[in-house]
């Protein structure tokens, strides 16, 4: 909403100067965005000095001007002006300004193939005055120190702009505003001059608002005024259409205009003499059309409110207006249209059109439904006073009746949300200004709510009216209550508060991607989840939900590959989506590794990263995030965007449908798909939901603590075994030989090839063993050894080697 | 006797000049072994008178012991020198570089989020969290914005159906509205996450953080909201004082609602918050609306409170001086080592907020 101060003091009595005035606005909720002169298409035009001018090199008429225009470097312009030479001041007008004479944009061009940026301009150019013959001279002595400065001044009045919320439709228009600050203590609103208008005759187009179920008008105001002359409006008016960043058409349009943000009063005129017989308000049907002021043709759907005459649609009731009933400088007779239309249908009518307008903006904000004749009235003064004329009668056609709005409003809510107290009688000014009727009863204040105000339905409203008015200044900072209701952080926040900077802790830079992606890249990692489109996408590659972290972070990897890093780790942590509906997501870390290990180290050998490394990491970090070593298992099934052979997953017991962890190399073919170019990629995910909750603390779940002092002893064996029997099987087995004397199993060696039959391999492990009861010799120790070698061979089918 | 002494000072001169370990220890046989010199002498002391063996005996003893302790410490000396030696050989250049280290770092979005919620664990808020897919109802109409209101445009929603039923959420708000549909009250919640808008330019991101907060109780005022949130900045920025200014402003699920600005100024090109005369609006908050609370099923004339909303992204910018908010999601190496956070700086209370 713009407007100038001077404006404001057409309603507003003031002593406050403008800084004042912008403080309050602001206070009172009335954001200032700006408060600035107006932009002009004149300001683009400097003052310039000619440094050097010589002859064009392939036109001796012409010249090239090296000119100084108050920046860095001089800017090169061709110049056809005889007068145009060293040292002489003049007007430079850059790319992108409006030549005032014919309108035309400037843009960079080559004249006789020189480039020339912008042009120094003639005197007629800039509807100075006729002369054309060369380029403006300007005096030295007054314009030496002025090079780069605007050549014209902008004498216009500064304008300040507000961010008006959506709730205030009546700040929409200077006096409502002026009605604000006049509450808030900045001045008096100005009382209204009675009008003394001659009405002469009647309105006698026929309105009909017809009675339908989706009729989106309720009142439809109108008057006639004719033999007036339609002309250009006078200079004060075109300065307050300019000031409000519009342009000026005609005295008709420009004084609805003017109504419409002085009073927030939206007018519509129609050249009487083309509407064909009488004016029906009444819902559209499906498939008709009018040509609309802003020149398109609009094809209506069914219930949409226009405004009709016997041949047709004429507008669309407070939105626009149509051609075929447009005013020119020729109208004569004029229908002047103040009315009411429901926000709701406007809102509806103007989405499905894709319309917006001024008009638009404000009857769907909510318009005072009061105001019907007070607009007329106004415009047709302006009208009388302009273009002369007759004023008819005023015609106010109405379906429905305006319903005031009471609210009971007990003082003590305003104390009990706010906090801080405020004297009645200061609380019933306030509303008395913003235009309550105020009455008592008891202690209650029965309000009626001004017409203009459809915001205001409840006493928390009126709270915020005198919170606003009074001051959020006067708010109390009351110390922070510091009680807690329950603990900060459940189980699952804090899991994933340590598994994300565990990880983190194992190198991995942690990145935030989009929670959408490429479907092209999405469908080769979703496996058999849903895809889920974006019905309206920022754009064409960022066009479903991601069923996976992994789209994302492989796209990112892939850029910084080609940024030409080597040695990526990354990680994200954060929602994989599984359906559309609420919650049907996961809380996933997904995490790359590419390169190699001890690059160019001068010591250690490089090699590319495996899929051990990323076991590592992930393992480490779900032992570090609390997750109990021995409830792992490792198993091979993965979704199918792993390598198939070099893959794994993590899962918390046998019985478990879900891993709660996958780790190994990409499948190969997408590497090959997205064109990937590293000399190795492994990555690994955990998905968080799928850990089960600890129900111990981690003071329930310590236990004893037991240890012995007997010796131990440590026993290597090798078995020759099938190829695809599982190491992690192997261990179990020599465990469950003994549980309580075998400490540990560990596997030092595999190998295959060589002195070992086809498809088989031999693993070496390290078994230590260790009483708690005593010393073994060497004989428990020879029972144990056979004992292990025993079940070995008999529950995996292996042979020891010998 | 006097023979012993010159073999002795023979023998300590032989010492003094010796260098060789294993010359060293013939010298100690040729004294001390079995037909040693000096054992030899201690052999005599038998056949001597008892006056005599008395005096030669001790004479012997000292000589042996001065004898003794001179070859020890010769021993000593030469091995000392060998070790030295040896070492001074096994000499590398340190200066080599070490094994190469992996430095990992957290997102500074996530630093942000555990920084604000260990200011909010301080006085008691707990953290909720919500989908990020929402449906209508819970992002729009349970929060005072029904279907047609202007204040909907205000939002530039993503949607995942035609019938506009479900979206991604454009706010943390909806957070509120489960929170308090599955509890209780009295409520004390803050929850981060993700957001969403249909937005994208140099200072808008199609995706964005907020942290939306809430406190219902019985008599919960804006007094203990202005409380809370002047705590919660002076802790964020780290500054003893800050300047903070509530002024009126509309979101359809707050009465009386407000915008808050903190006061800033450029020194050298950087922003210091807390000082100077401009001011940046930083959050929207207010009074949770009458509506919301009836639409969740808490009594509005028994309970109330008030509500923030802060844009996570945006405060993050502020305090390390970061100006792009697009590169937050764009991956870039260079900008995650440069922006990062080390994995144990967890802020807290007891250790500080921040380095």
């Amino acid at each position: 909403m713009k407007f100038t101060v001077d404006w404001l003091k057409n309603h507003l009595d003031t002593k406050f100067n403008n800084n004042q005035i912008i403080d309050k606005l602001t206070n009172i909720g009335l954001e200032v965005e700006s408060f600035e002169s107006s932009t002009s298409e004149l300001d683009t035009f400097i003052v310039a000095k000619i440094i050097n001018a010589k002859t064009h090199p392939n036109a001796d008429r012409l010249k090239l001007c090296d000119v100084d225009i108050g920046s860095d470097k001089t800017i090169e312009v061709v110049c056809g002006a005889p007068n145009a030479k060293n040292g002489l001041l003049t007007v430079y007008a850059p790319p992108g300004s409006i030549i005032p004479k014919n309108q035309m944009k400037l843009s960079v061009s080559k004249i006789r193939g020189v480039t020339s940026y912008g042009m120094l301009c003639s005197e007629s150019e800039l509807l100075l005055s006729n002369e054309s013959d060369g380029i403006i001279e300007l005096k030295n002595n007054k314009y030496e120190n002025k090079i780069g400065e605007k050549y014209f001044k902008n004498t216009s009045e500064k304008v300040i702009d507000l961010s008006i919320t959506p709730n205030r439709p009546d700040c929409l228009g200077v006096r409502g505003i002026a009605r604000d600050l006049s509450a808030a203590g900045a001045g008096k609103l100005k009382i209204n001059k009675k009008s003394n208008l001659k009405y002469i005759g009647n309105q006698n187009i026929n309105v009909i608002i017809k009675k339908e179920k989706a009729q989106g008008c309720t009142i439809f105001g109108s008057c006639l005024i004719k033999g007036l002359t339609n002309k250009e409006s006078p200079k004060w008016l075109k300065d307050k259409i300019l000031s409000l960043g519009q342009k000026p058409i005609s005295a008709i349009v420009d004084i609805t205009n003017y109504v419409m943000f002085d009073l927030n009063r939206p007018l519509h005129a129609y050249d009487a003499d083309k509407i064909d017989n009488e004016i029906i308000v009444r819902s559209s049907s499906k498939g008709e059309s009018f040509e609309a002021l802003d020149n398109k043709k609009y094809i209506l759907e069914n219930d949409m409110c226009v405004i009709s005459d016997r041949s047709g649609v004429l507008g669309l009731g407070g939105i626009i207006g149509g051609t075929r009933s447009g005013t020119e400088y020729s109208t004569k007779n004029i229908l002047l249209e103040s009315a009411y239309f429901l926000p709701r249908s406007i809102r509806k009518t103007s989405k499905q059109l894709n319309i917006d307008t001024d008009a638009k903006f404000r009857f769907e904000r909510g318009i005072d439904p009061l105001s019907i004749e007070e607009g007329l009235i106004k415009a047709s003064e302006l009208i009388k006073q302009i273009c002369g004329g007759e004023i008819s009668n005023l015609d106010v056609k109405k379906i429905e009746n305006y319903k005031k709005t009471i609210i009971n409003f007990d003082p003590f809510l305003f104390e009990k949300t706010t906090g801080f107290n405020v004297e009645n009688k200061e609380l019933i000014k306030i509303l008395e200004k913003l235009g309550f009727n105020v009455s008592k009863n008891k202690k209650i204040l029965k309000l009626v709510v001004p017409s203009w105000r459809p915001d205001i339905t409840q006493p928390i409203d009126i709270v915020e009216e005198i919170v606003r008015i009074k001051g959020y200044e006067h708010i109390n900072t009351s110390e922070p209550i510091k009680t807690r209701l329950k603990p900060t952080l459940n189980y699952y926040q804090k899991l994933f508060h340590f598994l994300q900077r565990s990880v983190a802790s194992k190198g991995y830079l942690e990145t935030v991607t989009w929670s959408f992606t490429d479907s092209k890249i999405n469908q080769l990692f979703k496996e058999n989840d849903e895809e889920i489109p974006i019905v309206n996408p920022i754009s064409s590659d960022l066009n479903v939900l991601r069923n996976s972290i992994f789209p994302n972070l492989i796209f990112y990897l892939k850029k910084n590959l080609d940024r030409g890093f080597k040695d990526i780790s990354l990680f994200e942590i954060g929602p994989s989506f599984k359906g559309k509906n609420p919650g049907d997501q996961l809380t996933v870390i997904g995490a790359v590794r590419a390169g190699k290990v001890s690059r160019l180290s001068w010591n250690d050998k490089e090699r590319i990263v495996d899929t051990f490394d990323v076991k590592k990491d992930v393992i480490q970090s779900l032992y570090e995030a609390g997750i109990n070593k021995d409830d792992i298992i490792i198993d091979d099934r993965t979704p199918s965007y792993y390598h198939p052979g070099k893959s794994g997953g993590v899962y918390q017991n046998k019985k478990e449908k879900n891993a709660i962890a996958y780790f190994g190399e990409i499948h190969p073919n997408i590497i090959k798909k997205l064109d990937i170019k590293t000399e190795g990629l492994v990555i690994f995910e955990i998905c968080l939901d799928y850990i089960k909750e600890s129900k111990q603390k981690i003071k329930d779940s310590k236990s004893e603590y037991k240890f012995s002092d007997y010796q131990k002893s440590e026993r290597d064996f090798a078995f020759i075994i099938n190829k695809n029997f599982k190491s992690q099987e192997l261990v179990n087995i020599i465990k469950s030989v003994d549980n309580k004397l075998i400490k540990s199993v560990r596997v030092f060696d595999v190998f295959e090839g060589e002195n070992i039959p086809e498809r088989k391999k031999s693993i070496a492990v390290n078994v230590t063993i260790q009483s708690e009861e005593k010393t073994l010799n060497e004989n428990d120790l020879d029972n144990i050894n056979k004992l292990i070698i025993s079940s070995v061979e008999s529950k995996s089918g292996a042979k020891i080697r010998s | 006797m006097s023979d012993i002494k010159k073999i002795k000072d023979d023998y300590i001169d032989r010492l003094k000049t010796e260098n060789n370990i294993e010359k060293v220890n013939n010298i100690k046989s040729e004294l001390f072994g079995k037909n040693g010199i000096i054992s030899n002498e201690f052999k005599k002391l038998g056949s001597i008178s008892v006056e005599e063996r008395k005096k030669l005996a001790s004479d012997l003893n000292n000589i042996k012991d001065e004898l003794q302790n001179k070859i020890s410490i010769k021993i000593q000396e030469i091995e000392t020198k060998e070790i030295n030696l040896k070492l001074e050989k096994e000499k590398i250049d340190v200066t080599l570089p070490e094994r190469n280290i992996e430095i990992g770092k957290i997102h500074p979005v996530s630093q942000v989020i555990d920084e604000i919620s260990s200011i909010f664990s301080e006085i008691g808020f707990s953290v909720e969290e919500g989908p990020d897919v929402e449906n209508e109802y819970n992002n729009f109409t349970a929060l005072n914005t029904p279907d047609n209101h202007p204040a909907r445009d205000m939002h530039d929603t993503f949607y995942l159906d035609n019938n506009k039923e479900l979206l991604l959420r454009t706010h943390t708000s909806p957070v509120q509205v489960r929170t308090m549909l599955k509890g209780k009250p009295p409520f004390k919640i803050i929850a981060p996450g993700r957001t969403y808008r249909s937005d994208s330019d140099q200072t808008h991101a199609p995706m964005f953080h907020q942290v939306e907060g809430l406190h219902i109780d019985k008599n919960i005022n804006m007094g203990h909201l202005k409380g809370c949130l002047n705590y919660f900045i002076k802790e964020f920025f780290e500054v003893d004082k800050i300047k903070m200014r509530f002024r009126p402003s509309h979101f359809p699920f707050t009465e009386p609602s407000a915008e808050v600005d903190i006061g800033y100024e450029i020194n050298n090109g950087k922003i210091v918050i807390g000082e100077g005369n401009k001011w940046l609006e930083i959050l929207g908050c207010g009074m949770v609306h009458p509506n919301v609370l009836k639409n969740v099923n808490v009594n509005p004339s028994k309970y109330q409170g008030y509500a923030f909303g802060i844009g996570i992204d945006r405060l993050g910018m502020l305090k390390y001086g970061i100006n792009d908010l697009r590169a937050f999601f764009e991956t870039d190496y260079r900008w995650l080592s440069h922006f990062g956070f080390d994995p144990l700086d967890v802020p807290s209370n007891y250790r500080g907020l921040s380095r």
